[in-house]
C-alpha cells in the first residue's frame, strides 16, 4: 500500500521520463559492440518465431515438414489460407474471428462504461459507503480468477447465456482494475474544471461526460486496448461455455482446428496467424497505451 | 480528496449511487455472487447432472486428503504439477526481466522500440503461442530440434547421453524444460516493463552518490538498485506466482497433459472434474483450497522479503 499512496501523488507519466543514469557502462567500442549483439541475438529470439508462424503459413505441408527446414518458402502458397476459408462447414475461421471481434469490442465497451461511471463516483462524489466498496472492490483483485470459473459458469447457465456472445462479453466486464485504474487518473484531475462547469450550473452527469471524461482520454484509451486484448486472447473460459462449432471465438475454435489438422501445419499456423494479426496490429498502433497501462498495474500491489 | 471541503450543493444524495450502480449490478453478479456460491457448492455434493444435492458439509474437502477418496491421487498430482511449474518458472520470469530491464534503462538510440520488441509475444494469446511451440517443438519436424541438428549440437548432446531427438513435448524433463521456456517467452515482457517503471522512480542522485564513493557497476545494482526496487520486486514475484499458479493453456495445447499425467496442472484437474465431469461440488472445494495454498504462499513470501530486503540506503 506504501506504493499506492506514492504513486497516486505523481503527476507525470513513468514512461516518457528519459534514463535516470544515462550511458552507463556502454564506453568503450568492444562494449558497444556486445550490447548491440546481444540486442540483436534477443530481437530474433523474441520475434523469430512469429515471423516463423507466418512463413509456415505460406509453405506447403511437405516443406513445412522438411528435415532440415527449409526458412524461407521455395514456392510461397496462400493455399492454407484457402483450406481454411473454404472449410465454413466444421471450421469456419471467419465466422470464429467475426465473434472475437464481437466479443472482444461489446466486452471493451461495457469495461469502459462500468468502470468509468464508478470510478467517477468513487473518485470525486461523496457518499455513505464510497469506502468500504472502494476496499471490496480492489480486494477482489487478490483473489485469483480460477476460484470464479465453476459458479460463473452455473450462473451463466441460469442466466441463459451458455454459448452466447454474452457469456464471453459481461462477466468480465465489473473490471476491478479498471475501477482503481481510472479513479487514480481521476482523482488526479484538478478540481478547478469542474467548480467552473458547476458554477456554468452543470450537473454532475455533464461534468462527467464533458469534463472529466474528455481530459481521461489516455487513461481511457489504454484501458480499452488492454481491455480487449484480453478478451480476444482469453481461452479457458470460451472453450468452457461455448460448444457450436458456428459460435466460438478464434482462440477456442484453433483447438479444435489443432485437434481436427494434427499434422497439417500450414493450416494451424495459418489459423494462429489470424488470430495474431489483430492484436499485433493493435499493438504496433497502441503500444504507448499498452506499455503504459502495464505499468500502471506494477502500482496497484 | 480534491473535491472535499467545498460547501456548495454539488449533487442530490442518490447522484452517485446511480453512477455506482451498473458496475455493481455486474459486479455482485459476476463477482461477488460466484464467490459466494462457490463456497455454498462445495459444502454440497453438487453435480450439475443431478437434481439432488444434499448437504454434505467438508466432506469435499475431507476427501481431497483422504487417500483412499477418488479425487486425492488427481488432485495431488494436479498441485505437484502446478507447484513444478512455479518453482521452475518463477526465479527466471523474475531474474531474466529484471536484467532485461536494467539494460533498456541506458540510453540508446531505439530503446522503446526494443521495449516494445520483448513485449511483443505477450500480446498474443496462449491459443496462438500454444499452438505455435507445439509445432516449433516437435521432435520430428520441429525447428527447434532442426536448429540443435542444424548447428551440430546433437553430437555435444548425444555424448553427454541425451537421445535423439529430444521428446520436447513427450519426455520429461524436456517437457517441463518447453513448458517453462515457452512461458519465459510469452510473458517475459510483462515484468520488464513493471521493472522499469520501478527504476525510473530511483532518484539518480543515489547513482551520483554510488559513483562519488567509488561503487562498480555491481555495487550500485546491489546498493542502490535492488533495495530501490523492493516494493516492485516484491509485486513482480506474487504475481508471477499468481499467473504460475494459473497454469492451463501451454500444457492443454502443448504437451496435453503428458507425458503420463506429469503435466496435469491443478487448473486442468479443477476445470476437468467441474466442467468436464460436472462434480462441481469438489471442483469449488479444489479451487478454494488452491487459493488458499497460494495466500498462504504469499504471506510466507511477503514475510520473508521483508526481513530480508530492508534498504540500505535509508538505514
Amino acid at each position: 500500500m506504501a506504493v499506492l499512496t506514492r504513486s497516486s501523488q505523481r503527476q507525470e507519466p513513468p514512461a516518457h521520463r528519459p534514463a535516470a543514469h544515462p550511458g552507463r557502462g556502454a564506453g568503450s567500442v568492444a562494449g558497444r559492440g556486445i550490447f548491440w549483439l546481444f540486442l540483436l541475438v534477443l530481437t530474433v529470439i523474441f520475434i523469430g518465431p512469429i515471423i516463423w508462424m507466418f512463413l509456415t503459413s505460406i509453405k506447403t505441408n511437405p516443406e513445412a515438414t522438411s528435415v532440415p527446414p527449409t526458412f524461407l518458402p521455395d514456392s510461397p502458397t496462400f493455399g492454407a489460407y484457402e483450406d481454411l476459408l473454404r472449410l465454413d462447414g466444421s471450421y469456419p475461421v471467419l465466422r470464429w474471428f467475426l465473434n472475437s471481434l464481437l466479443a472482444a469490442s461489446l466486452h471493451m465497451v461495457l469495461v469502459l462504461v462500468l468502470a468509468s461511471t464508478a470510478a467517477y463516483a468513487l473518485a470525486r462524489l461523496d457518499f455513505r459507503g464510497r469506502g468500504v466498496m472502494f476496499v471490496v472492490i480492489v480486494s477482489t483483485l487478490f483473489v485469483p480468477g480460477f476460484v470464479f470459473l465453476i459458479p460463473n459458469y452455473l450462473i451463466i447457465d441460469r442466466l441463459g447465456w451458455l454459448d452466447t456472445v454474452w457469456a464471453l462479453a459481461v462477466p468480465g466486464a465489473a473490471s476491478a482494475f479498471g475501477v482503481f485504474f481510472l479513479r487514480q487518473f481521476f482523482s488526479m484531475l484538478p478540481g478547478e474544471l469542474e467548480e467552473a462547469a458547476l458554477i456554468d450550473g452543470a450537473n454532475q452527469w455533464q461534468i462527467f461526460t464533458r469534463v472529466v471524461l474528455p481530459n481521461a482520454k489516455p487513461a481511457l484509451a489504454t484501458l480499452a486496448v488492454l481491455s480487449f486484448l484480453s478478451n480476444w486472447n482469453d481461452f479457458i473460459w470460451p472453450i468452457y461455455v461455448l460448444f457450436s462449432p458456428e459460435q466460438l471465438t478464434l482462440p477456442a475454435g484453433l483447438r479444435l482446428l489443432q485437434g481436427a489438422y494434427t499434422t497439417d501445419y500450414p493450416v494451424i499456423m495459418a489459423g494462429a496467424f489470424v488470430a495474431s494479426v489483430p492484436v499485433l496490429i493493435l499493438f504496433v498502433f497502441t503500444q504507448r497505451y499498452v506499455i503504459e497501462g502495464v505499468s500502471r498495474s506494477g502500482l496497484k500491489g | 480528496m480534491a473535491t472535499s471541503g467545498v460547501k456548495i450543493r454539488r449533487h442530490a444524495p442518490w447522484t452517485p449511487y446511480a453512477f455506482m450502480a451498473p458496475f455493481l449490478v455486474v459486479f455482485l453478479t459476476f463477482v461477488i455472487a460466484p464467490a459466494l456460491l462457490g463456497l455454498w457448492m462445495s459444502l454440497h455434493d453438487w453435480d450439475f447432472m443431478l437434481e439432488h444435492r444434499p448437504f454434505v458439509g467438508l466432506d469435499n474437502y475431507t476427501a481431497l486428503f483422504d487417500s483412499t477418496s477418488a479425487v486425492f491421487e488427481m488432485f495431488w498430482n494436479g498441485m505437484k504439477a502446478t507447484a513444478v511449474f512455479t518453482v521452475a518458472s518463477v526465479p527466471l520470469l523474475v531474474a531474466i526481466p529484471l536484467g532485461l530491464a536494467v539494460l533498456l534503462n541506458r540510453r540508446f538510440p531505439g530503446r522503446t522500440l526494443f521495449r516494445a520488441v520483448f513485449f511483443m509475444p505477450y500480446v498474443l494469446g496462449v491459443a496462438v503461442v500454444g499452438l505455435l511451440f507445439r509445432f516449433m517443438l516437435d521432435p520430428n519436424i520441429g525447428i527447434v530440434n532442426g536448429l540443435i541438428d542444424l548447428v551440430g549440437l546433437d553430437a555435444a548432446l548425444g555424448a553427454l547421453g541425451v537421445d535423439w531427438p529430444i521428446p520436447w513435448t513427450t519426455g520429461q524433463p524436456w517437457a517441463w524444460i518447453s513448458l517453462v521456456a515457452m512461458t519465459v517467452w510469452w510473458t517475459l515482457g510483462f515484468n520488464t516493463i513493471i521493472y522499469l517503471a520501478g527504476l525510473q522512480d530511483i532518484p539518480s542522485e543515489l547513482y551520483d552518490a554510488a559513483r562519488v564513493d567509488g561503487a562498480s557497476g555491481w555495487q550500485q545494482f546491489r546498493n542502490v538498485t535492488l533495495p530501490g526496487l523492493r516494493a516492485v520486486l516484491l509485486f513482480v514475484v506474487t504475481i508471477t506466482i499468481l499467473a504460475s499458479a494459473n497454469m492451463f493453456g501451454q500444457a492443454l495445447l502443448v504437451t496435453n497433459g503428458g507425458p503420463g499425467d506429469t503435466t496435469r496442472t491443478a487448473l486442468i484437474v479443477m476445470l476437468g472434474e467441474g466442467l468436464e465431469s460436472f462434480r462441481m461440488g469438489s471442483a469449488a472445494a479444489m479451487s478454494y483450497l488452491l487459493a488458499i495454498a497460494l495466500g498462504i504462499v504469499s504471506i510466507i513470501q511477503v514475510l520473508a522479503m521483508r526481513e530480508r530486503g530492508r534498504p540500505r540506503w535509508r538505514s
